[in-house]
């Protein structure tokens, strides 16, 4: 007998010989949802400001732009403020937003090796959907956001995120926006580690700096 | 202290000893306190917290009851994303599937993303053994790794270490292992994980096959999630080619909505932060075209003791745990004893109930375990899945003295009772036997009520250390039955 076949005997075993119901069927009721979609009412205005806030309370930096317009010169500011040779882009990033910026444009290809991406200093990225109750950016590797290593290796991470539309209230709002069969990375805050004596550490691994632009739209 | 569980001495022992350690008295206090009054705040921002728990609770109360379907379920969306799903019925037996699944790889060193699964089936070891290298990478877990020692905590396993601690092990040990520690290493916490980064970024960056758990797996759509803060996990989830999955059955939940629910708790519970600073989820293998992370995906699928766990009506509910710590930091047992003494890689209050269920209580350690407990239910008001753990810490406790039906291994035995408790054993029939001759209790308490006077204040023989830190309680002057009938009896009988 196979240890499948071992294991699902011994949880049918468990659970005794009563009739239990058919799950998928029974599910819909057995679990009362009355917990909020939401906390508190807001404005469209208020939710993105909370975004900021949370975000900056995890210590992430926010910038806020008017418009796409400005977006190229921000973005090219922050960039100067850290000086990296190299910038890693992903395929699908609007060309724009990088166009006043000085250093190296370099795309993320199959072939390059993890060490070639450990070289870069910064990426820019947009984003899929993000969280203004945690203060939280969501990425699903749309051709605007990339492979998940680019923003992982780095230590600079800036992600643009267009308010109001990629921004929701809370945790079930957002998971209904994405797609499972993607790869999602939820971040909140740049790394960090509460392991020694629970002092905060930003950054052990992933970017130590996360900057968010928040771009207003139309 | 190092080494194995094996072989612990019984809970009393081993608190008995931490307590004398001063240092991880103030380190656990700090520590403890901290993250509790963190997490008071943070609970209180959400005003649904309790439908919230509440949901959480019949969520996996419902995955729990239907759990052959959901596993069957779960296997076939994983398969057809791409991964290839095993079963393990056995710690022995999920070793040996990821030996050969890193061997098959020609691989001799993994990476390590913390797992407590992995801890609880002593994988490292095994995997030593069999020549494949295993390197641990959360911060806490390399320094219990490096100091050759064992974790203490649910969500900061290094809690028992101070900085000056951490700083002469990464000094001594990590050159041992791959880059060492920079000469001028100063024990700040900022310059201890800057000596991490560096330590590990080359070992994540050549890295071929990486070891995780997960915190969920949902059955709707073969979606595992893995919930860290500092980058490692995403690290190991992404960079290299195969990536292996260790994970209990239990850990299944229905929907992918489910998330909802739990990405708002756990956080909130574990760390007291509205969220973590990194969640990654995946589904299966990547597609080629978008090659981003691991080729090969392998989940296995534990028992290890836990469809004997499900067999218990009562201590069932253990299964719903989703390790955020919570219950550890409001413990004033754990908060004394420290982790190590509960001989296991499940400390704590859930620990007292997990581990017992998990092993069974034949062992001295597991039958003490139940009894590491003040009962005072400090830990469920805090449990995000509402698990009742006094509940089954009494359940287990009487499981303990008078033995009874028990399920191990799949098969339904008779166990006895625990060695060692024969005096409480004792004690109980005796006073079964005087609860049902009411004419014996009648007596024996006018006897303790006349004879008050001649009590002692401590107990003589092996109760003597018992009472050493305790008065004995005062025999009233008369018992209550007595008053009961002098002052009401007449009444009563005049109806």
């Amino acid at each position: 007998m196979s240890s499948r076949d071992i294991i699902l005997g011994r949880v049918r075993r468990a659970l005794g010989e009563a009739p239990r119901g058919d799950a998928q069927t029974s599910y819909e009721t057995a679990v009362d949802r009355e917990y909020r979609r939401e906390h508190g009412s807001r404005t469209t205005e208020e939710t993105v400001g909370l975004l900021a806030a949370n975000l900056a309370d995890y210590r992430a930096i926010v910038h806020r732009c008017q418009d796409e317009e400005e977006l190229p010169d921000l973005i090219m500011r922050l960039l100067a403020a850290r000086g990296p040779q190299y910038v890693l882009v992903p395929p699908g990033l609007p060309p724009e937003w990088m166009s006043a910026a000085d250093p190296t444009r370099v795309h993320d290809r199959a072939v390059s090796t993890t060490h070639d991406v450990d070289k870069v200093g910064s990426v820019v990225t947009g984003c899929a959907v993000a969280v203004a109750e945690t203060g939280t950016i969501v990425l699903d590797g749309s051709p605007d956001q990339g492979r998940r290593r680019i923003t992982l290796i780095p230590d600079h991470h800036i992600c643009v995120v267009r308010v109001p539309d990629q921004v929701v209230s809370s945790v079930p709002q957002a998971l209904e926006r994405l797609d499972p069969t993607r790869p999602l990375t939820w971040i909140s805050g740049p790394s960090a580690t509460s392991d020694i004596e629970l002092d905060r550490v930003e950054g052990v691994h992933g970017p130590r700096t996360l900057e968010v632009v928040l771009v207003s739209g139309e | 202290m190092s080494g194995t569980f094996v072989g612990m001495p019984a809970f009393p022992v081993a608190a008995h000893e931490a307590v004398g350690n001063t240092t991880l008295r103030a380190n656990l206090r700090h520590a403890t306190h901290t993250i509790r009054d963190k997490r008071a705040k943070a609970v209180a921002e959400l005003d649904d917290w309790a439908l919230l728990r509440e949901a959480g609770k019949q969520i996996k109360d419902h995955t729990l009851r239907h759990l052959d379907t959901y596993l069957v379920q779960l296997e076939e969306a994983v398969t057809a994303a791409g991964g290839v799903v095993h079963w393990a019925a056995d710690a022995a037996e999920a070793n040996r599937i990821v030996t050969r699944l890193v061997k098959e790889t020609g691989e001799s060193e993994v990476v390590k993303v913390k797992s407590m699964a992995t801890q609880e089936i002593g994988l490292n070891e095994a995997l030593e053994e069999a020549g494949i290298a295993a390197y641990e990478t959360d911060l806490a877990e390399l320094i219990v790794q490096l100091g050759h020692d064992r974790p203490s905590h649910i969500l900061v396993p290094a809690i028992h270490r101070n900085r000056g601690e951490i700083r002469d092990i990464f000094a001594k040990e990590m050159g041992e292992w791959g880059r060492p520690a920079p000469e001028d290493l100063t024990d700040t916490p900022a310059d201890l994980a800057e000596a991490a980064r560096l330590h590990l970024r080359e070992k994540f960056l050549r890295a071929k096959v990486g070891i995780s758990g997960a915190n969920f797996m949902v059955a709707e759509t073969g979606t595992l999630v893995v919930v860290e803060s500092e980058g490692n996990g995403r690290m190991c989830l992404t960079l290299p080619e195969t990536l292996i999955s260790v994970v209990g059955i239990e850990k299944i939940v229905p929907t992918w909505r489910d998330l909802e629910v739990f990405l708002q708790t756990l956080p909130r519970s574990s760390t007291a932060e509205r969220m973590n600073p990194y969640t990654s989820m995946w589904t299966g293998t990547s597609d080629t075209e978008t090659a981003d992370g691991p080729r090969a995906f392998h989940l296995v699928l534990l028992d290890n003791g836990r469809t004997d766990t499900l067999a218990d009506e009562v201590g069932r509910q253990a299964l719903r745990c989703i390790r955020c710590s919570a219950c550890l930091n409001v413990c004033p047992v754990y908060e004394r004893a420290g982790g190590h003494a509960y001989g296991s890689v499940y400390p704590g209050p859930i620990g007292a109930i997990l581990s017992p269920q998990l092993r069974g209580t034949t062992s001295e350690i597991d039958a003490s375990l139940p009894y590491a407990s003040s009962l005072c239910g400090a830990c469920y008001e805090v449990c995000p899945v509402a698990i009742d753990i006094p509940e089954v810490l009494v359940h287990l406790r009487e499981r303990v003295v008078q033995g009874g039906p028990a399920t191990r291994q799949g098969n339904r035995v008779v166990l006895k009772p625990a060695k060692g408790h024969a005096a409480e054993r004792a004690a109980m029939r005796a006073a079964g036997w005087a609860f049902v001759h009411p004419g014996a209790l009648r007596a024996g308490q006018r006897v303790a009520s006349r004879t008050r006077r001649f009590h002692p204040r401590t107990l003589p023989g092996p109760g003597r250390a018992w009472s050493a830190t305790r008065d004995l309680p005062q025999v009233p002057a008369e018992p209550f039955r007595d008053w009961w009938q002098r002052t009401h009896g007449k009444k009563e009988s005049g109806k």
